[in-house]
């Protein structure tokens, strides 16, 4: 059909609604609407990615100082906290690990991200018979749980952050490839695409500077999400001892490590380090939810 | 250029196939220079297959296609040719919400297409574009507005500028007024016939509407599930048609003393 | 003649994020029983929300003044079961078929949904009822298109059932909102012709809206048209297009290409249309219309008779039969110059 479009649109887009619509239809990330709880999760996540670059430098004691005869002793003076079963200082070693535990989880969204919108991105451009083998091939991966990918990673080449980040980066980008494939498929239907295809543009410039920019809102939002989960994961697979390894600090291994108090009834170190978890995690998952649904929406 | 003075665009026995539907059959048509050609039919016959063919977004099954005497039925096989077939044939589509890249001002498409194309400086591309939005009726604000600040006729006007930034030969038009009111169509209608005027531009106008059809062209071909019906000078055509389609199709346009008639199928 | 429907000084407001909106200002128009009246605009001129306004589906919150009286009832005051009542007597076919049909159903369950529910209507009789309908609007093998599903029917054909389907709840008037817009032009036709039958089988009323004022012309006895949600001007249909009594009208018809002529130059209206919120005070064509006096812009216009027809321009008298003089265009400069 030719005509689908209601004659006269002329007046329709400098009237505002028309203009929200068009927006949301078209734009990215700009109209998000957060609300109050959008705004709490920000501040957590803005307040938690501050504590991962400065926690290091501004942490009050050495959070590798052990000292016995201060093991699962409580708030103490100027140790917030109190210590852990080494006589760790409990705070100090929140504030370190915030930085592990943010870096793992970035890496592997970063990674998901970017191997998932290449694939996307590429599926959708080329279409055809490359489209449906890439899409196979993700149902394949997507068959996975990371967690077990990370297992068999740890197997392979031996426990630790990179070969459990790289597998969980590995489970998680057919996700990412799904969603941004569909977005990706109905920009590269964009008559501008076309447009610009006839105008000589190679698929380079078409898919690096046109058609990703405007599925951006999906791919941050896509990210974010991971994040969450990817800390998450990571936490479990430090607790099963296959990621990051003790004494680093990392709220993972604070939890796997705090256990043993757990059991003992000292429960402050896998507390506290599950509580920065669950609240950074559920802040971070809820941004993402609402970057997603206006990606989403942006994609109708 | 080869031939001055042969067709600027040249089609010969044209046919694609998609699976067992034969959307285009046996079309064959020149275009001369600086004269404009209408391509009229119902919905599904063809006509915007027609298009895709000539300017390379769609592969024909057979036949020819010639453009500035140089062939273009193949894809193009390297980034030169690409861009050389980019400076002889251009389009503007229909809708002029999905034709512009939304993060893109007008000024910055037109600026784009002009740095993949020519080893411009930044101030001779600025006197370009400045050129293109004059041609087109767009003050240095519209240029510098994204497209979800501008209507649709002004966003149909940096459809045009963009494709006519490298100076094409071939102008196609793939119903490109139709989404726009009345009283804009007619403002882009004005600017298409000041343009031609100016730079000598060859058009395809694929229409439904047989008004605008007439006020913009000079030959049309009347096409009817994927074949030419009826060809000729656009007045002829549309003051006495000759093949019952057409026939049918002029008797469809309201006037006055205009009647609708029933004359696909009738209650039993 | 008595009027079946009769809108008077129709006002409608919308809340746009938090602020009032204006989208109609003072709309009057009456349809007498059987007549079809045009309604003829640029986009974002009120034509839809005029008529949702009468089939009383306007968004939630929508402010209304003014009154809307259909077969003497005030449409405005019904609530209930008396409103689902007006809307089954005032059907409303939409421009876009696809957008109101649900598509993983079939046409028969589209079709006989309201019957059945709303009327009790059994299945085997609302079934008949629909292929009937189905036949008068001249579509072959009624049974099986019942057992289709929307995406197996073409776009005209789909409109042809959404006809069908408004007729089945025998109404005494028919919204048709831009309902030929998307179709072909002999598919236009097709539709045009059988909505003419069936005002002459039935008595039908009609309200036909579209931008089309050939169109309109054509086939509505008189026509009202309607810028920045006012309406401008109401005529007899045959006469708007030779003897316009609004600058607008009368600049519509010019700025339209010709089918059975070519014109050098088309007369462009300089700017856009715009909606009633963005008009300015005074005459709302004043910055686009040729004829423009400082008074025009000082002063509210209002809906005044003029011979059989009603106009809103205190230079109507004056400028009659001047409006479509080539040599009486003060100017046609501009033109490409969008506000
Ligand atoms: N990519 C495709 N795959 C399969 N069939 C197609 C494809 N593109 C077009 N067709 C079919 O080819 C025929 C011609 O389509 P085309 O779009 O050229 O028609 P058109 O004359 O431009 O119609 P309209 O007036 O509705 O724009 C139609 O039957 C259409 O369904
Ligand atoms: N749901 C809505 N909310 C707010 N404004 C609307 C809504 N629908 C339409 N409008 C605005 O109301 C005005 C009249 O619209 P409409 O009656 O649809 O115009 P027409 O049918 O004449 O093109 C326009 O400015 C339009 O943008
Ligand atoms: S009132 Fe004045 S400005 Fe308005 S339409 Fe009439 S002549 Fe034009
Ligand atoms: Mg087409
Ligand atoms: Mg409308």
């Amino acid at each position: 059909m030719s005509v689908p479009v209601q004659a006269g649109v002329a007046a329709e887009v400098l009237d505002p609604v028309a203009e929200v619509e068009a927006a949301a239809v078209r734009g990215g990330l700009r109209r998000v609407r957060l609300g109050v709880l959008g705004w709490v999760s920000l501040v957590v996540v803005a307040l938690a990615a501050v504590l991962a670059v400065v926690g290091p430098l501004v942490r009050p004691f050495d959070p590798n100082l052990s000292d016995l005869s201060f093991a699962y002793v409580g708030p103490y003076g100027s140790h917030l906290l109190g210590f852990d079963g080494q006589g760790r200082d409990l705070f100090s070693r929140l504030l370190v690990g915030a930085r592990t535990t943010f870096l793992g989880a970035a890496f592997v969204a970063i990674v998901a991200v970017a191997v998932g919108s290449g694939l996307a991105v590429t599926a959708a451009w080329f279409g055809g018979r490359f489209d449906r083998v890439v899409s196979a091939g993700l149902d394949v991966v997507f068959a996975f749980p990371g967690i077990l990918l990370a297992v068999v990673a740890a197997a392979v080449f031996g426990a630790g952050l990179l070969s459990a980040g790289l597998a969980l980066a590995v489970a998680y980008s057919p996700y990412v490839a799904r969603v941004l494939r569909s977005a990706a498929l109905k920009e590269r239907a964009m008559a501008y695409v076309a447009a610009l295809e006839v105008q000589g543009f190679g698929a380079w410039r078409l898919c690096l500077r046109h058609l990703l920019p405007n599925i951006s809102g999906l791919v941050v939002a896509q990210g974010t999400i991971l994040f969450g989960f990817a800390m998450v994961d990571l936490a479990a697979i430090s607790f099963l001892g296959l990621g990051v390894q003790s004494p680093q600090a990392d709220w993972g291994v604070m939890v796997s490590e705090g256990k043993t108090g757990l059991l003992q009834g000292y429960p402050m170190e896998s507390l506290t380090a599950v509580l920065c978890i669950v609240v950074v995690v559920s802040a971070v998952s809820f941004l993402g939810d609402r970057l997603e649904s206006a990606g989403k929406q942006a994609h109708r | 250029m080869p031939d001055a003075d042969g067709p600027v665009l040249s089609v010969s026995g044209l046919r694609k196939v998609f699976g067992t539907q034969v959307a285009v059959d046996d079309m064959s048509f020149d275009l001369a220079p600086g004269r404009s050609l209408a391509i009229v039919g119902e919905s599904g016959s063809g006509k915007t297959t027609v298009a895709r063919m000539v300017v390379g977004l769609e592969r024909p099954t057979a036949g020819t296609i010639v453009a500035c005497g140089r062939d273009r039925s193949r894809p193009a096989r390297n980034a030169g040719e690409r861009t050389r077939r980019g400076r002889e044939v251009q389009i503007v589509f229909q809708d002029p919400y999905s034709s512009l890249d939304p993060r893109q001002s007008g000024a910055a498409a037109v600026d784009e297409v002009l740095r993949v194309h020519h080893d411009h400086d930044a101030a001779t591309r600025r006197r370009i574009v400045g050129e293109l939005a004059d041609l087109v009726g767009l003050d240095s604000r519209q240029m510098s507005a994204l497209p979800r600040a501008l209507s649709g006729g002004q966003r149909q006007r940096v459809a045009i500028a963009r494709a006519l930034a490298t100076e094409p030969k071939v102008l196609i038009l793939d119903e490109s007024v139709a989404a726009l009111d009345v009283s804009i169509q007619a403002q882009v209608l004005n600017v298409l016939a000041d343009i031609r005027d100016e730079r000598g531009i060859s058009y395809v106008l694929i229409s439904h509407d047989l008004a605008v059809v007439r006020q913009l062209t000079e030959d049309v071909l009347v096409m009817q599930r994927g074949v030419v019906v009826e060809r000729g000078r656009t007045t002829d055509v549309l003051d006495e048609p000759q093949h019952p389609y057409t026939q049918r199709l002029r008797a469809s346009v309201p006037g006055p003393g205009w009647k609708p008639t029933r004359t696909l199928r009738r209650p039993a | 003649m008595s009027a079946l429907l009769e809108v008077r000084d129709l006002t409608v407001r919308l809340r746009v994020g938090g602020s009032d909106r204006e989208v109609i200002t003072g709309t009057t128009l009456e349809i007498a029983e059987g007549e079809a009246m045009g309604l003829v605009g640029e986009s974002g001129s009120g034509k839809s929300m005029t008529a949702k306004a009468i089939a009383r589906l306007l968004p939630a919150g929508a402010g209304v003044e003014g009154s809307v009286h259909f077969a003497g009832t005030d449409v405005l005051a019904l609530s209930g079961a008396d409103l689902r009542r007006h809307r089954a007597k005032v059907a409303v076919v939409f421009q876009d078929p696809r957008a109101h049909i649900n598509p993983v159903r079939r046409i028969e369950d589209f079709m006989t949904e309201s019957l059945r529910t709303l009327e009790d209507v059994p299945r085997a009789q609302a079934r008949t009822r629909a292929a009937d309908a189905l036949e008068e609007v001249g579509i072959d093998d009624p049974a099986r298109r019942l057992r289709q599903f929307p995406h197996e029917l073409s776009g005209g054909m789909l409109q042809r059932v959404m006809i069908a389907t408004a007729l089945l709840s025998r109404p005494l008037l028919l919204l048709a909102d831009e309902c030929t817009t998307a179709l072909d032009v002999t598919t236009q036709a097709e539709v045009m012709a059988i909505l003419d039958d069936l005002r002459r089988d039935r008595g039908l009323s009609m309200l036909f809206i579209t931008h089309d004022l050939e169109l309109a012309g054509a086939v509505c006895d008189r026509t009202s048209v309607m810028y920045a949600g006012q309406v401008v001007e109401t005529s007899a249909a045959d006469r708007l297009h030779a003897d316009p009594l609004h600058p607008y009208s009368a600049a519509l018809v010019q700025a339209r290409p010709d089918v059975t002529s070519t014109a050098e130059r088309l007369v462009a209206i300089p700017g856009r249309p715009v909606s009633a919120f963005e008009a300015p005070s005074g005459c709302r064509f004043a910055p686009r219309c040729p004829h423009a006096l400082d008074s025009c812009r000082s002063t509210e216009q209002v809906l005044t008779g003029l011979d059989a027809g009603r106009v809103r321009c205190e230079r109507a008298a004056t400028l009659r039969g001047r409006l479509l003089d080539p040599t009486e265009s003060p100017t046609e400069s501009e033109e490409t110059a969008d506000a």
